[in-house]
């Protein structure tokens, strides 16, 4: 039997390091007649603000090689929403139900981090300082080291338990963010966000998406991604949940040697509904084969 | 929230027949492997089912309509049109070919009316492909389809044996190859009393055929095609405005809209 008990920071542990990225598994009842979403180490919903957001103008999305680009823009009902709606439905699940917040100023997050940190059954929250697809704020906190830790600070004032900062690949040093976020009291961080890309329909002459630019997921990041993971898993001492082009368990590994203390699936959610189940699967079918009996052997064995 | 199907599944299924309609279009006729559970009757017209392209041809699935389900060799029709690696893939794919297939997807037509019900079901291009279906649940439920299926010309006319099966068969061609010259919207067809009008095929098209429809004062359900990530109300891409909700998933919330809804 193999222990895949795993930390996540501000001493929350989750069952099994597989977890879903937000905005790609809805609020995990879009993919309830796949798998049972109990055996999951945890799922996080789609990104939530203060006020409700229409989001971008379609099309919002085009295939990539190895990926697609996505220019959603936080689509969501505000998080009012959530906590009267949406909330009381996930409660009963076994596993984790972490909330990705966003916002367009320091208040907004603030504001919904004051709404979420009353309900028992969130944990944690997840801080999206890193979504490319906002003119608004969004990314602009993710960029630079004094803004990423302004966001952390006061998101931890107003949220009492675990807090995780999502970061951006968008930047020249990815590592130097992360230990502003640490500095800010960040429990842990996520990484990789979507890297910012673009595609040109030629005979058209048009970009395909509506907002010209988007972010690029699949596994055409993930390269990227690992290096990153590997990068900031060296440079502070809070968990690191490494995402970004997970395809299946070997990917999700990988990362974990990598230096994630846990991953999310996300993208691949679209193309294998079943994903999550089958990457857990595959872990613990690979740490028997290496004789790990632990999953923490193997956080960061590069 | 989204409306989700909750007898959504995932399986695989074998290819027991591809029948080349012409150089871009092809029917694709596949079964269940026998372990799976499927129950064909639970399709509903205009609901579609996402295939992931043999060959790793594609990184995401395709939305395809659902054509047709055969009941008596319990398979499920797909009319694919070559349209890039995705579709070129599935068209070129030969019996005995595996295609995981996730099903059935979206809301359909609306199929209870009132048995005196004149309807016009109104198809272009590879649009066509629902309403095989669409006009045996109607005519199973005692009402008397009438199609009119416009095409480029002649050759681009599909499946043209099934639906006179099926019922009253109007063409229009572009280049007045066949049937009546010019548009769907030009045929006088279309100015009949009905009661209710469905379509499917290219936007123009639709959106043609609704300003018809409003022009007349007659129900109108369009089946639209935005682009899809995922086909489960996960993604939030495939959205369209609407008039009560502002942006909704096209893959959950429909594909098939009364126009009422849209702001068309």
């Amino acid at each position: 039997m193999v222990n895949l008990r795993t930390h996540i920071g501000g001493g929350l542990e989750i069952q099994n390091p597989i977890l879903t990225a937000s905005g790609t598994f809805g609020y995990g009842e879009e993919y309830s007649s796949f798998i049972d979403l109990n055996r999951l180490g945890g799922f996080i919903v789609k990104g939530t603000t203060f006020e409700p957001r229409q989001g971008n103008d379609y099309p919002r999305m085009v295939e990539t090689p190895s990926g697609m680009l996505n220019a959603v823009g936080l689509q969501n009902k505000g998080v009012k929403h959530f906590v009267d709606e949406i909330y009381p439905r996930l409660c009963d699940y076994k596993s984790e139900i972490i909330v990705n917040i966003s916002g367009a100023s320091i208040d907004d997050y603030v504001a919904v981090a004051q709404m979420l940190d009353p309900l028992p059954r969130i944990k944690a929250i997840e801080v999206n300082i890193s979504c490319p697809n906002v003119k608004a704020g969004g990314m602009a906190f993710g960029t630079t080291t004094s803004g990423a830790q302004a966001v952390t600070e006061a998101v931890k004032k107003a949220f009492s338990k675990t807090v995780i900062v999502k970061l951006s690949p968008n930047v020249t040093d990815i590592a130097s963010i992360a230990k502003a976020v640490e500095a800010g009291g960040a429990d842990a961080v996520s990484l990789i966000n979507t890297l910012m890309g673009m595609a040109i329909d030629i005979e058209r002459r048009r970009p395909y998406l509506s907002t010209i630019t988007g972010g690029l997921s699949g596994a055409a990041v993930k390269p990227v991604a690992v290096r990153m993971v590997w990068q900031v898993a060296k440079a502070v001492k809070i968990p690191v949940i490494g995402l970004g082009g997970i395809m299946n368990g070997a990917d999700a590994i990988e990362f974990i040697l990598a230096g994630a203390s846990a991953v999310e699936i996300g993208t691949a959610n679209f193309i294998n509904p079943k994903v999550t189940i089958e990457a857990l699967e595959f872990i613990e079918d690979y740490c028997q084969r290496h004789n790990v009996t632990d999953i923490k052997e193997l956080i960061g064995q590069i | 929230m989204n409306k989700i199907n909750s007898n959504t599944k995932s399986g695989t299924f074998i290819v027991t027949d591809n029948q080349q309609l012409s150089s871009t279009y092809s029917l694709l006729i596949l079964r269940p492997e026998d372990d799976i559970d499927l129950k064909l009757a639970d399709f509903k017209a205009g609901q579609f089912v996402e295939v992931l392209p043999p060959a790793n041809s594609t990184f995401l699935r395709r939305p395809i309509s659902v054509c047709n389900v055969d009941e008596t060799t319990n398979t499920l029709w797909l009319l694919i049109r070559d349209a890039g690696a995705g579709t070129h893939a599935l068209n070129a794919s030969r019996p005995g070919q595996k295609i995981d297939i996730i099903y059935p997807l979206g809301h359909g037509f609306s199929t209870t009316l009132p048995k005196a019900s004149k309807v016009l079901l109104i198809g272009g291009g590879v649009g066509v492909a629902p309403l095989i279906y669409l006009g045996r649940k109607l005519k199973e439920a005692g009402i008397e389809p009438i199609f009119l299926l416009g095409a480029r010309s002649k050759s681009d006319l599909l499946l043209l044996d099934k639906f006179n099966e099926i019922g009253k068969v109007f063409c229009s061609t572009d280049d007045g190859s066949f049937g009546t010259p010019g548009v769907v919207t030009q045929n006088p067809v279309i100015n009949d009393n009905y009661d209710i009008m469905f379509t499917c095929g290219p936007m123009p098209m639709m959106k043609a055929v609704a300003k018809v429809a409003q022009q007349n004062n007659v129900e109108c359900e369009v089946s639209l095609e935005n682009v899809m990530g995922c086909g489960l109300g996960a993604c939030l891409c495939c959205v369209e405005k609407t008039k009560d909700e502002g942006n909704v998933c096209v893959c959950t919330e429909g594909p098939v809209f009364n126009i009422k809804r849209l702001l068309w």
